[in-house]
């Protein structure tokens, strides 16, 4: 038994899964506004509570999931969702800051669907100022201030985001608080 | 309230919900385009909303409040059993009241009160895809879907409009979402589509037996296909609301008697009633 696997998921599975998908779903759907996400008690290193709880809520057998946190992370995720390990290109969730948005699976234009979930671990998330985003989602425009993606991510984003609907959604977590940027979302430097 | 211990919450399996929860989250982030989805069989039968069950089993917490509607009501048979289902496997709260709602599953309407943020409005969806009448095979509206390529329905207009002299459909009118992907808006009246442009509440809809999901996330363009010198028209009855005397609400047309003898009602019993209400508080 490896180490991940002592460690507990979510206390309640059932209804914390619905919680942390409906936080998901209301992120989705209003990208950049920040949601709180239930959290599971323990944590393995290398991962964080956001993060983790997206992986619980969402994984399981049929997706197959690139973790850069190493060893007892990926065997905690595999124990609590089944999921498997595999190479960032072929992966459905993508947890890895080194992970280059134009290297992940875009889904095909008959199935754009089958693009990657990127979840980006961030060093702080607040709204009203910083990058401006528009489209379906948003009213007008919104401001979201996002510290800590590596250099030329709104490059990567805007070179991503032509290929639409082929593309890959990204949810940016810091703590237990997430906010999503689908890939059609338009984003300008604030 | 407790959900009946025999069921799992909301009565699907967690795996089968995770399933149908990342087909939604794909679904909402490209606008308009059919996810498939692994649809399972349910104690109702196709045609009877299976699709959006699954979209609001999948959604579904315990603190939320339900309303369904079939067809604006939300006495009939399909939207009181719906409710009686996911209060016995959920334990939630129903309502009929649109404004106290947090889910709305419905069968062919959209309400007439304005939806809000804090809404989730789930369609049950019979024939998801546009162009079916048009083009049977389905590997080949994939193709058209991809390309973009929607000329086939502008052509069933324009024939439309060549044999009839108007645009002849007056439910399921398609719309383009964010002017990228042609939908069926489910068969809601035409003249419910312009309830769907720019909505603050997400739009989720769920076909059971065509196994697809697709999505309108709150504030997204939908656009009602027409042509410049004949533009989108939503129709309704030229009458008033024999209850509430709304003159610009959907109408049903009843019969009262066997002699021709009709009278015209909102379609929307919630609305209605509230309206009523309000005339006899005025009064």
């Amino acid at each position: 038994m490896s180490a991940g696997t002592a460690l507990a998921g979510f206390a309640d599975p059932v209804l914390d899964s619905q919680a942390a998908f409906r936080a998901v779903l209301e992120a989705m759907s209003r990208p950049g506004r920040i949601q709180r996400l239930p959290v599971p008690p323990e944590l393995p290193p290398g991962i964080g509570p956001a993060a983790a709880a997206v992986l619980l809520a969402l994984a399981d057998a049929d997706t197959p999931i690139r973790l850069a946190a190493g060893a007892e992370a990926q065997a905690w995720i595999r124990f609590h969702t089944g999921a498997r390990a595999a190479p960032a290109a072929e992966a459905a969730f993508v947890l890895d800051s080194d992970a280059g948005l134009l290297d992940l699976d875009p889904g095909t234009e008959e199935e754009p669907e089958r693009g990657a979930t990127l979840i980006l671990e961030v060093e702080s998330l607040s709204e009203g100022s910083g990058w401006r985003l528009s489209g379906p989602g948003i009213q007008a425009t919104h401001r979201l201030a996002v510290a800590g993606v590596r250099d030329g991510f709104l490059a990567d984003w805007a070179a991503s985001r032509a290929r639409f609907p082929r593309g890959v959604d990204v949810i940016l977590c810091a703590g237990d608080r997430i906010a999503a940027l689908p890939r059609g979302i338009a984003i300008e430097e604030g | 309230m407790t959900h009946d211990p025999g069921y799992n919450f909301a009565y699907l399996d967690e795996s089968t919900k995770r399933m149908i929860r990342r087909a939604i989250l794909k679904a909402v982030a490209i606008p308009g385009h059919q996810v498939p989805f692994g649809s399972r069989e349910m104690p109702l039968p196709y045609g009877w909303g299976t699709g959006g069950i699954q979209v609001t089993a999948s959604v579904l917490g315990p603190r939320d409040v339900l309303k369904v509607i079939d067809q604006g009501s939300d006495d009939t048979t399909n939207a009181v059993s719906i409710r009686a289902f996911f209060r016995r496997t959920a334990g939630v709260a129903t309502t009929e009241r649109t404004a106290e709602a947090t889910i709305i599953q419905t069968r062919h309407r959209i309400p007439e009160r304005r939806l809000t943020e804090g809404q989730i409005l789930v369609y049950q969806v019979p024939i998801p895809e546009p162009l079916a009448r048009l083009e049977p095979r389905i590997a080949e509206t994939r193709r058209l879907h991809a390309m973009a390529d929607y000329g086939l329905m502008h052509v069933k207009l324009y024939e439309d409009i060549a044999k009839h002299g108007h645009i002849a459909t007056s439910y399921s009118y398609p719309v383009m979402v964010n002017e990228r992907y042609l939908m069926s808006p489910s068969p809601i009246p035409a003249f419910d589509n312009p309830k769907m442009h720019m909505m603050p509440a997400l739009q989720l809809f769920g076909a059971g037996r065509e196994k697809r999901i697709y999505a309108v996330p709150p504030y997204t363009a939908v656009r009602s296909l027409d042509f410049e010198d004949h533009p989108f028209r939503p129709i309704r009855a030229p009458h008033r609301c024999e209850l509430c005397g709304s003159g610009d609400t959907y109408l049903d047309e009843v019969l009262v008697d066997d002699k021709g003898g009709r009278i015209f009602v909102c379609s929307d019993t919630d609305h209605c009633q509230e309206r009523q209400a309000m005339r006899e508080a005025a009064e």
